[in-house]
């Protein structure tokens, strides 16, 4: 999916397939088993069943082009990377130049430092955004008072609805030297005088952790909490009669029966490590933090379209490709060794 | 279920519950109090989640005296109805045919379909692209490129597959062909599904903003409420902490950019709330039947 039309989808940016408890496989439709539709296919000719079949070809015609343009031809843009690309001129008619552009991409010391923040901003997110969310669906998951258990779990996806731009003014407005953190941290005496949060580099990654989690802990708590309840009650029966506490019922069964799904998604999740995308760090980073702000995406947007370095930007964009294939290809493999099914 | 005695740990658990609960409202809360403050008084700072002040002064500043800024509100709404129509269409059609295994050209279709979900062009080539389709400053830009998601589509493929078959088929015994029985059958079946992806769509296009940033900046009547809002912050974030906004012309009177600010992050966020029961009912669903395939 495209990573512009991703920065601002507000759609669930959860695999596209998993169910609780079983390991999902890849969509395939060609090898799917369930119920079949219209009449059995048999041995007619190609053609025969083709001009039956006119309506449906119809209909699939038009979005097969427009898979084709918008999907298919920005992968083809791919062989402006190797190209030295002047818009002027037709595709064949650019000059060739090999691997120039990841060359230049891989001595240059702003290329690292935008990995270096990209993959740090993208561990935090990955650390904390997993971690809250496995304790918030642990936690809620034992709340007996089920009103209150509704009403948090509601409440709590709100912000995932939201865009990051409203995210970011909300960040930065309750941190603000005049916001309600620094108010409770100097009154409460931790701190002497406000600070300026926001004008802090060192403190960058961590307000973005913070706001990511803040924002998207209680939607992915959603499928650890579906998870939670397909475990079989017998079980914490079973732990009740000998006497397991809350803590440890939590601990020795929700926990483990969920790993599946946590094993899972992390695969996913660290595949994505390298697509942690820029909106974030584009609303929330301003001048003063802009060397922690800087990520592979907006150093792209920045060099590629920025300054009209359209092949150097393409270059950026297949680093970020290939990484982010071995990634899942690392972690599928890893999956696989320690026997919890691969997700592909 | 039996009764049982309160512990401890609910009431520690019940504590934590209330604490996600004010930690995720109070700054919607805070903001909106903001929003219904007099601007100058809202600088003296100290305003939690009443106003003190009380005033709609800014959000008459946004529907009465900012032309701009109306004028997103109303490219906001447009760009979210036509890309949520145009958006259902295509996926629902796509889905269909998707969902017939005896089409002829079902393999090859799935296929293009899913690889997208893989394998993507990245920012460059796809903003080249927008710009030799001559898209730059143009409406389509909202609607073409998002035209079809492959998780939309397999959402409502694996609702279709469950559907029963009998219907159509005897539709079919009286000749209905497969677009006749589409509308007339298919669809009217799928309404719920078709309300999820529907939300999701609606959603993603009320909070928009890059696109506008990158392929749109060019073009006063394309911009939308997120694009404003992130002008403003935009600006704020520059001399960060306190608001010099080029903006700062246009607003007279009792208002001020941070108090405009805050009105129209509530203006952006109502919609949101407002369809958010629905979404609730829905998603969840959404979401499920999205996993049961497989």
């Amino acid at each position: 999916m495209s990573r512009i039309n991703n920065a601002a989808e507000a759609q669930p940016n959860l695999p596209e397939s998993h169910s609780p408890l079983q390991t999902p496989v890849k969509p395939g439709f060609s090898s799917h088993k369930g119920k079949k539709r219209g009449p059995d296919p048999g041995n007619k000719g190609f053609f025969k069943r083709l001009s039956k079949q006119k309506a449906l070809f119809l209909m699939s015609f038009p979005f097969v082009i427009w898979l084709l343009i918008f999907k298919y031809i920005p992968v083809a843009g791919w062989v402006m990377a190797f190209q030295d690309y002047k818009p002027q001129l037709g595709i064949l008619e650019q000059e060739w130049v090999g691997f120039k552009h990841f060359k230049d991409l891989f001595n240059e010391p702003m290329f690292y430092r935008a990995l270096e923040n990209t993959l740090g901003m993208g561990i935090l997110g990955l650390v904390f955004g997993t971690l809250s969310a496995i304790a918030f669906a642990l936690l809620l998951n034992e709340v007996r008072f089920l009103t209150l258990k509704k009403w948090t779990q509601t409440i709590s996806y709100l912000p995932h609805f939201v865009s990051w731009v409203i995210v970011a003014n909300i960040v930065i407005t309750m941190l603000s030297p005049e916001g309600i953190i620094n108010n409770l941290l100097v009154g409460s005496g931790i701190l002497d005088r406000p600070i300026n949060f926001m004008a802090q580099p060192d403190m960058f990654w961590g307000i973005v952790t913070a706001a990511d989690v803040w924002k998207e802990t209680g939607w992915n708590a959603i499928i650890y909490l579906a998870a939670m309840a397909g475990v079989d009650p017998q079980l914490y029966e079973a732990a009740k009669v000998d006497g397991a506490s809350r803590w440890r019922q939590m601990w020795h069964i929700t926990l483990p029966s969920i790993r599946p799904v946590i094993i899972v998604l992390l695969i996913l999740n660290i595949g994505n490590l390298i697509n942690i995308g820029f909106e974030k760090q584009m609303l929330l980073g301003n001048n003063i933090v802009a060397e922690k702000a800087l990520v592979i995406d907006l150093y792209a947007l920045d060099y590629g379209i920025g300054m009209f370095r359209y092949s150097f930007g393409t270059a950026i964009g297949i680093f970020k490709s290939v990484i982010s294939i071995i990634l899942i290809l690392i972690c599928n493999g890893f999956a696989k060794r320690i026997g919890e099914g691969r997700v592909f | 279920m039996k009764k049982r005695k309160w512990t401890t740990f609910d009431i520690i658990l019940t504590i934590f519950m209330l604490f996600i609960v004010v930690i995720t409202l109070y700054p919607f809360l805070n903001i909106l109090a903001i929003s219904l403050n007099n601007a100058v008084d809202t600088a003296k700072g100290g305003i939690h989640i009443w106003p003190r002040d009380f005033t709609f002064a800014n959000y008459q500043e946004i529907f009465g005296s900012n032309d701009r800024l109306l004028q997103a509100f109303f490219m906001s709404i447009l760009r979210t109805v036509v890309g949520t129509i145009t958006g259902i269409i295509a996926s629902t059609m796509l889905a269909y045919v998707l969902s017939r295994r005896d089409f002829v050209f079902n393999g090859l279709v799935g296929f293009l379909l899913v690889l997208t979900m893989f394998v993507s062009g990245g920012l460059i080539p796809e903003y080249m692209l927008i710009r030799q389709l001559g898209l730059i400053n143009d409406f389509g830009v909202y609607i073409w490129p998002m035209l079809i998601s492959a998780f939309n589509v397999i959402i409502i493929r694996s609702f279709m597959d469950n559907l029963p078959t009998a219907l159509e088929e005897s539709a079919k015994m009286d000749g209905a062909n497969d677009f006749v029985i589409f509308t007339r059958i298919i669809i009217p079946l799928c309404l719920p599904v078709i309300a999820t992806i529907a939300l999701f769509l609606a959603v993603m296009q009320w909070n928009s903003w890059f696109d506008t940033y990158l392929y749109a900046r060019g073009s006063e009547a394309l911009t939308t409420l997120q694009f404003e809002l992130m002008k403003i912050l935009d600006n704020a974030n520059i001399s960060s902490g306190d608001i010099t906004s080029q903006n700062a012309e246009v607003i007279a009177g009792q208002t001020n950019p941070q108090s405009i600010k805050m009105a129209i992050t509530i203006i952006a966020t109502v919609p949101i709330l407002m369809v958010y029961p629905f979404l609730q009912k829905y998603f969840v669903t959404g979401l499920t039947l999205g996993a049961v395939k497989s």
